[in-house]
């Protein structure tokens, strides 16, 4: 399991601007569910926030090192915008954001040129402008579909929204689980409703959105990321944005320590996605440390790691014209999406 | 704006690796430079320089500064320094004391980079560990003993400093180490020498230089540095109250030795094989992550280091899988790095060491890469079993060893089967498992689902060999005071010697030994009249001999399940002696009287309250929640010591008996006694009420016979946890030296007078206990 962590990137030859999507790894097309490996499964909340509360302290990247990791968290950003006040105008200028997130004078003078995010989030009403928006660029659209995000309409009208959004031309599909599944322990349905989203997918890839805040412990969290996977998932996501508690570090420690668990059993390797609250550079420095210290390389490309975020860009393009200039920087200097 | 072979930001965009985070060295090195060749600190300012030493930087080799060798001159120099500023120290109101603490809490917060940096260059741990873990767990100690200074008065009335205290201590935690000598010292008004370790001095002068600027009066902080010809005339200096020493098993059994006699204070904290265990239903990936703070941290040159993996059998596989996996992702090098995780080792001599105990080992060797110098790569043997040296032995390295286990029971077992007693793991997501198994663990730290969590609100320290005494809490402070008074010398007491003309009773008593419920004929076979002062033949005793001691111990040891029995069940039984004593009050103040020619009703009437103060105390000893900074508790248990051997006074032959195993035995443990050897009639008359009074056998032990025969027998036992001696007044060197065998807690009266009317309380149940503090984080 270990090995990849040495190994030389499939994506290291690759330029920024023809790495997305990656589908070099292969699908997770899932497992029986068993239902004696979700028994074993254990978190213990105090071990796993201490290690998650030292991690920064035990890594730090800086200079230029600490630019290129900002650049490689931009390549993982899903640009998300998920409002009710969305409107075509508002997609469009995020998406030209995708395309440009950086200064071009800023990344000129980094020698990255070409830097996209890694895809656009939006609901699914907005897949279409988005997808026009994105044309040869490269940039996948994702759409949060299946009642985002209480998920609590009828099951084959989620089942209906995804293969709509499919048809509009997403290629990543985010749902949201059935969280009264994994509030009564209810497996089996957990599995099936995931198996079924999956199926209703097709070849878009599934991102399967926890909502880690309303799960009630770090056991649950790591059992649902469990089923999650076994029933086919691509990706598992913290959450919805619209949790009381989102993404956090030892939710994440719980859910990446799934996923290698997973890969050790079947092989397949899971991506992973914490969304909401993670809105500072040195956060995403974080986040990228822990994947890479916990799951290897292959987890800090965008193939198998984004960031669901909208406010992270801001952060880090003040960041990076610091590091290019020696002087802090200004919100106003930069575009925003 | 990349220049010569840098890698391009597009490279490391690719490779994601992690590059150099240095820290600077540079203010660090000013101050050294500023300052170096060093002298000693004494009486509030640099000596000059004598013959120096190099302490060198082990990431590097490159040689820090010079740094002086303390001679035995230097050492009195200090001691008298110490010794002038005690009285003044001592009188000042805690709050004044608890003043210049805090100042020197806040001070160590505005230098912690400075400290934090000087140390990793002097020790070469990581700078995340010295910054983020040595330096801030220094300012807690003192902002902790501030607090303990100022309740002080209040709070141990009775309690006085014991005067000038010598500390010596290790290289591994430099001035962590010197924190939890000198804090709790200062707070309760003793004065301190400290002599640092020689290979890391540099911390301790610049603590010391940073003290001036808390107004700390000259003379109560004073650092003499050298090796360990210096730290021996430390020990050795006649005008010094109190050793503290961390370090080594084979150097802290020297210092018992030594100060043996000496009536100076000692506390200990030595080595030890900490077991680190793991159990099925654990959450593996933290444990593993524990580990990585268990083993890893400091390089594993940590006293309480996690170094004995004890892993059910059933996901050993799958753990040690998890556990090399981990080990791939450690950062071993340069320590001055923010994003290094294990640094150097202190010294090549260290390394060279570690690499041979590992190189002579059996089982199956994982290694990590690791750089050339002096750095030891992280190490993972399986495949071991008990009988492995390496299961045994400290390493004192980044080095873990690892075997299997079936149950909890066989757990204890392993975990239990080691010299040492420091710290212990349990890994389990079962609680109760995990707090069934704290207690049975033998240790002075047990962390639930942790490892290597400490505060200055817990008691820290080890039993067996790894020493004696705790650090932390009041605990820790109660080491560094002593009753308030003088006791005066003791003087002899000779037994009734053989009349001219003997007056002989009809009746022939033979009192045997009493061990194990039973009484037993000497193994010597020979007896000892006792006369009466006017010439009449009270009857006769035998002569125990060290195989009677053997016997006593062994019928102890098989009686310990009285120490898992209820305080309430001990208090009754107590209750119960003291009921058929007093049935028998006047009979045995005959006897009294008789052996010693003075009334003996009042030492009864004594004796039976005696034993009805520690039937209440029984169930009433109660350790503490401590407020650590953790969610989650950390409970102090008074565990008893095990079996305890206790040489008894001769001025109050039943009393002083009763006042030794009244709170052994209340506390739990199974006691082998040597009654006074002049009176010992008082203690055999004991055995039927003993035994009436169902006293399980083998919980009280007498063996009779001369003090000077059965000390040192008993003394040296290795199965007796503690050895308590009020005989006479050469008994007490005698009795310390001996126990530096196995490390024993000792409690002698050094030669001074006891007052056994007095002589009860607290102080005879924390002799009869041992803290042990057991974290248990929580939270779901």
């Amino acid at each position: 399991m270990h090995s990849e962590r040495t190994a030389t990137p499939t994506t290291a030859q690759t330029g920024a601007a023809n790495t997305l999507p990656q589908l070099t790894h292969a699908r997770n097309e899932g497992m029986p569910l068993d239902l004696d490996w979700v028994a074993s499964v254990q978190a213990n909340t105090s071990a796993i926030e201490r290690r998650a509360a030292t991690l920064p302290g035990r890594r730090t990247v800086k200079k230029d090192y600490q630019a290129a990791w900002l650049c490689k968290a931009i390549s993982c950003i899903d640009l998300t915008t998920l409002s009710g006040d969305d409107t075509a105008g508002r997609v469009q200028r995020l998406c030209a954001k995708a395309r440009h997130p950086v200064r071009a004078d800023l990344l000129a003078a980094l020698g990255m040129e070409g830097l996209t995010v890694g895809a656009v989030c939006v609901y699914h009403d907005m897949v279409e402008t988005a997808v026009r928006a994105l044309e040869g660029s490269n940039i996948p659209v994702a759409a949060v579909s299946t009642g985002f995000p209480a998920g609590l309409s009828p099951l084959h009208l989620r089942l209906a929204e995804i293969g709509e959004s499919v048809a509009a031309g997403a290629r990543e599909i985010d749902i949201v689980i059935s969280r009264r599944h994994v509030l009564t322990q209810n497996w089996q349905a957990l599995y099936d409703e995931m198996r079924a989203m999956r199926e209703a997918c097709g070849e878009a890839h599934v991102k399967a959105i926890l909502a880690t805040g309303e799960l009630g412990t770090l056991r649950n969290v790591a059992r649902a990321s469990l089923i999650c996977m076994m029933a086919g998932a691509d990706f598992i996501k913290t959450s919805t944005g619209k949790e009381p508690v989102n993404a956090t570090l030892p939710v994440t420690l719980t859910m990446i320590r799934a996923i290698r668990d997973y890969q050790d059993r079947t092989g397949i390797k899971v991506g992973y996605k914490p969304a909401g609250g993670i809105s500072k550079a040195k956060d995403a420095l974080v986040y990228l440390a822990m994947m890479r210290d916990e799951l290897g390389l292959p987890w800090v490309q965008p193939d198998l790691f984004r960031f669901g975020a909208s406010s992270l860009l801001g952060d880090i393009e003040r960041q990076l014209e610091h590091h290019v200039t020696g002087a802090y920087s200004a919100a106003n200097r930069h575009a925003i999406g | 704006m990349q220049s010569g072979d840098a890698m391009t930001v597009k490279q490391i965009f690719n490779e994601m690796s992690y590059g150099p985070a240095p820290e600077s060295a540079a203010e660090a090195m000013d101050w050294i430079t500023t300052h170096a060749p060093f002298g000693h600190w004494i009486n509030g300012q640099f000596t000059a320089p004598g013959d120096v030493f190099d302490s060198k930087n082990p990431a590097n080799g490159k040689v820090l500064a010079q740094v002086t060798q303390g001679s035995a001159a230097d050492v009195d120099s200090a001691v008298k320094a110490a010794r002038r500023a005690q009285p003044k120290w001592a009188k000042l109101p805690g709050h004044k004391r608890a003043q210049y603490l805090y100042a020197l809490a806040r001070l160590v917060q505005k230098h912690s980079r400075l400290l934090a940096v000087t140390e990793t260059l002097d020790n070469g741990k990581p700078i995340r560990e010295a910054r983020d873990i040595d330096i801030p767990l220094v300012a807690r100690h003192f902002y902790y003993h501030a607090g303990l200074a100022q309740l002080l008065a209040s709070e141990q009335p009775d309690m006085q400093p014991l005067g000038v205290c010598g500390a010596v201590i290790p290289w591994n935690f430099p001035l962590l180490m010197l924190a939890w000598k000198v804090a709790p010292a200062l707070a309760a008004g003793n004065t301190v020498v400290l002599k640092p370790a020689e290979y890391t001095p540099l911390t301790a002068l610049l603590f010391a230089h940073i003290s001036r600027e808390a107004g700390l009066p000259r003379g109560v902080l004073n650092v003499v540095t050298g090796d360990g010809a210096t730290g021996a005339a430390l020990v050795d200096h006649p005008d010094v109250n109190k050793i503290a020493f961390t370090g080594s098993t084979e150097v802290g059994r020297k210092i018992r030795q030594a100060t043996a006699g000496s009536g100076k204070a000692l506390t200990l904290e030595l080595g030890g094989k900490s077991p680190y265990i793991v159990f099925d239903d654990a959450d593996l990936d933290s444990a593993v992550e524990g580990l990585v703070d268990a083993i890893w941290f400091n390089g594993g040159q940590v006293c309480c280091a996690g170094s004995r993996l004890l892993v059910q059998e059933g996901v050993a596989d799958r753990f040690h899988a998890k556990l090399r996996a981990r080990m791939d992702g450690l950062r071993i090098g340069d320590p001055m790095d923010k994003c290094i995780d294990v640094g150097a080792i202190v010294d090549p001599v260290q390394r060279a060491q570690i690499a041979a105990m590992v190189e002579a080992s059996d089982g199956d060797k994982y290694q990590v890469p690791c750089p050339d110098g002096c750095f030891y790569p992280p190490t993972l043997i399986t495949g071991l079993g008990s009988a492995s040296p390496l299961m045994q032995e400290e390493i004192f390295g980044p080095v873990l060893v690892s075997m299997t286990f079936r149950t909890p029971v066989e757990a204890v077992e392993l975990a239990n089967n080691s010299r040492y007693g420091l710290a212990a793991s349990v890994w389990t997501e079962n609680v109760n498992l995990a707090l069934d198994l704290a207690p049975k663990v033998k240790a002075g730290v047990v962390w639930i689902n942790g490892s290597n969590m400490f505060d200055a609100a817990a008691g820290f320290g080890g039993l067996r060999e790894s020493g004696f005494g705790r650090e932390g809490g009041w605990e820790g402070l109660l080491a560094y005071l002593r009753p308030k008074g003088d006791a005066k010398p003791l003087k002899p007491v000779a037994r009734a010697a053989e009349p001219a003309n003997a007056e002989v009773s009809e009746f022939d008593r033979t009192a045997k030994l009493h061990i194990g419920g039973k009484q037993a004929r000497t193994d010597g076979g020979y007896s000892q009249a006792v006369w009466s002062p006017r010439g009449k033949l009270l009857g006769h005793v035998g002569l125990g001999n060290r195989k009677d001691i053997r016997n006593a111990v062994e019928a102890a040891q098989s009686a310990k399940v009285w120490g898992k029995t209820t305080a309430h069940l001990r208090a009754q039984i107590l209750y119960y002696i003291a009921e058929n004593l007093s049935a028998r009050a006047e009979e045995f103040a005959g006897r009294l009287k008789d052996m010693t020619g003075k009334p003996g009703a009042a030492e009864v009437e004594a004796s039976i309250a005696r034993l009805f103060t520690y039937a209440a105390w029984a169930d009433k000893f109660d350790g503490a929640v401590k407020s650590v900074p953790i969610r989650g508790v950390a409970l102090a248990m008074n565990e008893p010591c095990g079996v305890i051997g206790a040489i008894c006074p001769d001025e109050a032959p039943l009393l002083g008996l009763i006042s030794l195993m009244a709170p052994a035995i209340a506390m739990g443990n199974t006691c082998v006694l040597v009654p006074s050897q002049a009176y010992p009639l008082a203690a055999t008359d004991l055995y039927q009420v003993l035994d009436t009074s169902d006293l399980p056998g083998g919980v009280v032990n007498i063996v009779t016979g001369a003090h000077g025969d059965l000390a040192k027998p008993l003394a040296s036992h290795m199965d007796v946890d503690a050895v308590w001696c009020f005989g006479a007044a050469n008994l007490s060197a005698v009795v310390e030296r001996e126990a530096a065998g196995n490390l024993k807690r000792t409690w002698v009266n050094h030669g001074r007078v006891t007052d056994w009317d007095h002589a009860e309380g607290r102080a005879f149940l924390r002799a009869a206990t041992e803290v042990k503090t057991i974290w248990v984080p929580y939270g779901e």
